[in-house]
């Protein structure tokens, strides 16, 4: 089990993180969600014990993270949102360099080298050096040394970001199987990467802990608001202050989001605790604007992200 | 100490395996032979006189090679990002520091090796000593080291290779310096700074000459262990920034 208990983190005077409470138990998957800047990496990172907290507890498998960093780095890989690589390197040689770092012996390696190598699929590219590499590959060699001491808790920092399509489903699969003897804790700002791949899900918000639960416990919530997006078109000296006065006077309209300019048009988000197409549409027509677009387009796990970041600043 | 020795054999092999490592060897070698054919060697000398000349001008690859095989060593680690492997595994900061020390070290010692074909010269047609130029080498290899460490600290201090390089090459020629500087001031500083001096008391008035002090060696041990420890101390801080 992983236990925070009111950890916070100051790079200089200005707080990254916290303070932030909260446990991990074995074998969850658990995904720190949040926008750019929320904390998770520094989260992620005091707990692989790269980082120390500035004040708080830690513990990890019962074992305090800031009295004995070193236990708890026996249990833990870490894959950090840059792979740790020595791009000269050969694959092989590289993750036997990362496995003696952990404290394998020869013979532990020679046993696991093999096994970590299926897992990643690296197998055609074992003796290559790491900078000949794709981007894709160069990941799954990241986890490879992450995984190569076989650590109870595995921590991915953003483990997709930068892969193409194709990449993403292969490393969401490799995810998924790591789940079967791992605990995960994985960082990302994607929403449906984290709604696929974890249990439970830790929403941080300017370094503060805004939610945490289950994709469904955290969509339960009182007053849950919509979010219908709409591009209007309007002829007048001054379109977007004309198309905002119609979109705010429709009843059940809590805000008006900042409009962009879009195929001719401008688009606006609106937030709303009801499904208002029908009104939305029936004022645009009525205050003689063309209405060029109209979506109710995000997704549940996304309108709960935004009410718990703040509304709509999260989708600007 | 075994994080040290795997650490030293990555680093180790690093050097021998890229270029960089070689042309700061080949370059060494070179500027310090053309020094040894047109310095040490002209004009009619005892071959005491030519082979002090030659550890004065042989003392300029770890005075300025320290800096140059060290700057990189952590600095690089940051700026790719692969330090985040050596904190997060099960290894203390001093392992990481000494292992990296150990391999520069050797490497330069792979150099000092590699030039002993000058004084074995002057052994061979003049009236020198085994002793004399063991000693020399000996002093080579401490100053050596101190150069290397102060190097290390440099290379700790910044994420950035070329700030580490000058960062290191202003303490070395700060430490160099601080017995001309002595000489304008007044004592008791002006035997506090001569004795600090990285080069012309500890070097040229020992060393160089094929004198073995104990003082000196106890000089070149404290300043290695001094910025090596600076170096560690600076990792440590840096988990806490």
């Amino acid at each position: 089990m992983i236990r925070a208990t009111k950890l916070s983190k100051f790079y200089g005077g200005k707080r990254a993180l916290g303070p932030v409470s909260f446990e991990i138990a074995d074998g969850e998957t658990v995904g720190f969600l949040g926008l750019n800047g929320a904390g998770k990496t520094t989260a992620l990172r005091i707990l692989a014990s790269d980082l120390r907290p500035s004040s708080g507890s830690i513990e990890v498998g019962g074992v305090d993270a800031v009295a004995d960093p070193h236990a708890v780095r026996k249990r833990i890989g870490f894959l950090p949102e840059n792979p740790p690589l020595y791009t000269e390197m050969p694959v092989s040689d590289y993750i036997r360099f990362a496995g003696e770092l952990r404290g394998m012996t020869s013979a532990e390696l020679k046993k696991r080298l093999g096994e970590v190598l299926d897992i990643a699929d690296l197998n055609d590219v074992a003796h290559d050096p790491i900078d000949t590499l794709s981007h894709g590959f160069r990941q799954r060699v990241g986890l490879a040394q992450a995984i190569i001491h076989n650590p109870q808790f595995l921590i991915l920092d953003e483990p997709t970001r930068g892969l193409d399509p194709v990449q993403i489903v292969e490393m969401r699969n490799l995810i998924h199987d790591l789940k079967q003897n791992h605990t995960v804790l994985i960082s990302s700002h994607i929403l449906t990467e984290i709604s696929q791949t974890c249990d439970r899900l830790l929403v941080l918000d300017k370094g503060k802990l805004v939610g945490s639960g289950s994709e469904s416990e955290l969509s339960k919530h009182e007053g849950d608001i919509g979010q219908i997006t709409v591009t209007v078109r309007a002829s007048g000296d001054d379109p977007k202050s004309q198309i905002t006065k119609v979109l705010a006077a429709i009843a059940n309209v809590t805000k008006v989001g900042e409009p962009y300019e879009q195929g001719g048009g401008y688009t606006f988000s609106l937030s709303t605790s009801k499904d208002i197409r029908a009104d939305v549409s029936r004022a645009i027509v009525d205050a003689k604007l063309d209405l060029l677009k109209l979506d109710y387009a995000r997704s549940e796990l996304e309108n709960t992200f935004i009410r718990l970041v703040g509304g709509a600043d999260a989708s600007n | 100490m075994r994080a040290t020795s795997i650490i030293y054999k990555r680093e180790l092999g690093r050097y021998l395996r890229s270029p960089i490592g070689w042309i700061i060897a080949a370059a060494a070698l070179l500027i310090e032979g053309i020094l040894f054919q047109s310095q040490a060697m002209s004009g009619e000398q005892l071959s005491a006189i030519v082979l002090e000349r030659y550890f004065y001008y042989a003392s300029g690859i770890p005075t300025f090679c320290g800096v140059l095989l060290a700057f990189r060593l952590l600095a690089e680690e940051r700026q790719n990002h692969s330090m985040v492997l050596l904190k997060t595994s099960p290894i203390r900061d001093t392992e990481i520091v000494l292992g990296k020390f150990f391999a520069a070290l050797t490497f330069m010692a792979i150099i000092f090796v590699l030039s002993i074909y000058m004084p074995l010269l002057v052994k061979v047609n003049g009236k020198i000593t085994f002793a004399q130029i063991f000693v020399g080498y000996f002093g080579m290899f401490l100053l050596g080291s101190a150069t290397l460490a102060i190097g290390i600290f440099a290379s700790a201090l910044t994420r950035h290779q070329i700030v580490a390089a000058l960062l290191g090459a202003v303490f070395v020629v700060i430490m160099v310096m601080l017995f001309p500087l002595a000489k304008r001031l007044d004592s008791p500083v002006r035997e506090v700074l001569e004795q600090a001096d990285l080069w012309w008391i500890h070097f040229q008035n020992g060393f160089m000459r094929g004198i073995l002090n104990l003082k000196d060696v106890i000089y070149y041990l404290a300043v290695t262990y001094f910025f090596l420890l600076l170096a560690v101390k600076t990792l440590e801080a840096k988990r806490w920034q």
